[in-house]
């Protein structure tokens, strides 16, 4: 009895709280799929929908480079402060994106630290490469995240048994660590993506909102939804496309994931 | 090839795990560094492969001192306690594994390999993953691996430690008749006294980060130079200033002049060897390793007091 009032109440809670509005948008953008359709194929639409790719797929590269360096760093490091760097890591799950944007836009803007770049022709702010330093500092924690406690789980001993079989420092890399976390870096890869795509109060910020240039598939959502005067299909329409975009990742990963592996 | 280990010291912060540690290791031989856990042979023998640095002395292998070597270039077999298992690649990929850095050809490392699969008869399990094995068979694959790079030495940390009695005893017999063949300087690292007589021809016995005796095992055994190999390498009895082995102790039902009496607290049988669990009137124990034959003759049974005297004895000044 107790076990069927623990699985009614997680079903329960899911269904309020996360299948609930994902359905009512789906049964919306089926209600209206002319509206919807006409409201994705608008070319600032698909503009959008390029820019966040874009900005996903850099944001994905450097923060699964660079994460799995800071664990490296935090787990293998010999030096001082990978206390320090470890709660570093931390820190962008912990600021509010908003503020992330704001900060960026002070650090860039005429009077900040690096207005250099700004009033020497290369645009940062209100332009790609500020929509990506965003994205990047939002979602820098996951990979590092996922990959720290398995790294500490394998240990060293298959490294220095490869050292003594004669690989280099690099081969010892590629060879035994990366695929010995390979599972964490899939499901840190996984994370940031779906975060990256969904990124929006630190790139609205940055970005400018300007349609067909700096507009982000959420900031387009928004706009839907901000000057729909009541016709709400376009905004549906973006956000299914959204929603699916991140929902096919998660099922990637699952698809992709051998059945041991994950914990 | 041999090993010279000249002068090592090493500290972990306070904690000193080598104190000037000097040992020879001859071409050929199979030695065991036995001691107690914290008394630095691990550390030893990682020094010797450069998985660990010393903060001084030098390690000289085959003529040519290696100490700023790192391990890439020592040309040494590690096999770890617990086995350092490539757990992504098969058991035939492991082997292959130093071959493959060294861009050996295909057929040559396939060839090879198998004769090693063979050698640690794991012939039919080259596809499996080591999470397929079972821990005797990863602790073969871990040996072939080490030995897949024709290595100058062969280092092995504890490397039965975590495996079940039976097969420990087997494996330890399987190394041997191995090093027999194959006659690969071989340094074994190990707590269990036992294993180091059973498999070495040379012991180094060691405690605190010093080397106490280096010696045959009977030597190590019979002539050991000072208490602590005494009490460490087999079991021995304090008796007034004199260290007794258990079956240097003779019972007899009747005193005579040099015997004491004892109560029989517990007779064990061990097979073949009976241990018989003695206790003085001062509340000593002492336990005396005897045949079945001779427990049965005298009918040895708890509570029975009887007398002992020591037929050999060691003392130390």
């Amino acid at each position: 009895m107790g076990k069927y009032a623990l699985r009614l109440s997680a079903l329960g809670y899911l269904t309020l709280i996360v299948l609930g509005p994902l359905a009512m948008m789906v049964w919306r953008t089926a209600e209206d799929l002319d509206g919807a359709w006409a409201a994705i194929t608008d070319p600032d639409t698909v503009s959008a929908f390029k820019l966040t790719i874009l900005v996903t797929v850099i944001a994905v590269a450097v923060n699964t480079v660079f994460g799995i360096v800071c664990a490296l760093v935090i787990v293998r490091g010999n030096i001082r402060g990978r206390g320090f760097l470890n709660a570093f890591v931390d820190l962008p799950l912990a600021l509010s994106p908003v503020i992330v944007g704001f900060s960026l836009v002070v650090l860039y803007g005429i009077n900040g630290w690096f207005s250099w770049f700004q009033r020497n022709g290369f645009e940062i702010l209100f332009a790609t490469p500020g929509i990506v330093l965003a994205t990047i500092f939002v979602t820098l924690p996951f990979v590092a995240r996922e990959v720290v406690p398995t790294l500490r789980e394998i240990g060293t001993e298959q490294e220095q048994a490869a050292q003594t079989l004669g690989a280099s420092g690099w081969q010892t890399f590629w060879r035994i660590t990366l695929p010995s976390i390979r599972w964490a870096v899939v499901y840190g890869v996984v994370l940031t993506t779906a975060r990256a795509i969904g990124e929006f109060g630190a790139v609205a910020i940055v970005s400018g909102n300007i349609v067909g240039k700096t507009q982000t598939a959420t900031l387009r959502v928004e706009d839907a939804y901000q000057f729909s005067y009541g016709n709400y299909a376009p905004a549906y329409g973006i956000s299914f496309v959204l929603a699916a975009m991140a929902i096919l990742v998660l099922v990637l990963m699952i698809v992709f994931q051998p059945k041991e592996s994950r914990r | 090839m041999s090993i010279s280990v000249q002068r090592i010291t090493k500290r972990f912060d306070d904690f000193v795990a080598l104190d000037d540690v000097t040992v020879d290791v001859p071409a050929g031989s199979l030695t065991a560094l036995l001691g107690p856990s914290g008394s630095g042979k691990s550390t030893l023998l990682r020094i010797v492969a450069g998985l660990e640095s010393a903060d001084a002395g030098s390690v000289v292998i085959d003529g040519a001192d290696v100490t700023g070597r790192p391990p890439q270039e020592r040309g040494v077999g590690f096999v770890f306690q617990h086995y350092a298992a490539f757990k992504h690649m098969t058991v035939y990929d492991n082997v292959a594994f130093g071959l493959k850095i060294r861009k050996r050809p295909k057929a040559e490392i396939a060839e090879r390999v198998h004769r090693l699969l063979k050698l640690v008869q794991l012939e039919g399990l080259a596809k499996r993953y080591p999470s397929q094995l079972s821990g005797g068979q990863r602790q073969r694959m871990g040996l072939a691996r080490a030995l897949a790079i024709d290595p100058a030495v062969l280092l092995l940390d504890e490397p039965f430690g975590a495996l079940d009695a039976r097969v420990r005893a087997e494996l330890r017999e399987w190394l041997r008749r191995l090093h027999d063949e194959t006659h690969t300087t071989t340094v074994i690292v190990t707590h269990d006294q036992e294993e180091a007589m059973d498999v070495a021809d040379q012991v180094a016995v060691m405690s605190n980060g010093h080397i106490e005796q280096v010696g045959s095992p009977r030597t190590v055994y019979e002539e050991p130079a000072n208490e602590f190999v005494m009490t460490f390498v087999g079991q021995a009895h304090r008796v007034g200033d004199a260290f007794v082995r258990p079956h240097d102790l003779e019972v007899t039902l009747e005193p005579n002049g040099s015997t004491r009496e004892v109560m029989i607290e517990r007779v064990v049988h061990l097979g073949f060897d009976v241990r018989v669990e003695l206790v003085d009137g001062a509340g000593e124990r002492l336990s005396v390793q005897t045949t079945r034959d001779q427990a049965e003759l005298l009918e040895l049974a708890p509570s029975q007091i009887v007398y002992v005297r020591p037929t050999r004895h060691t003392t130390f000044t």
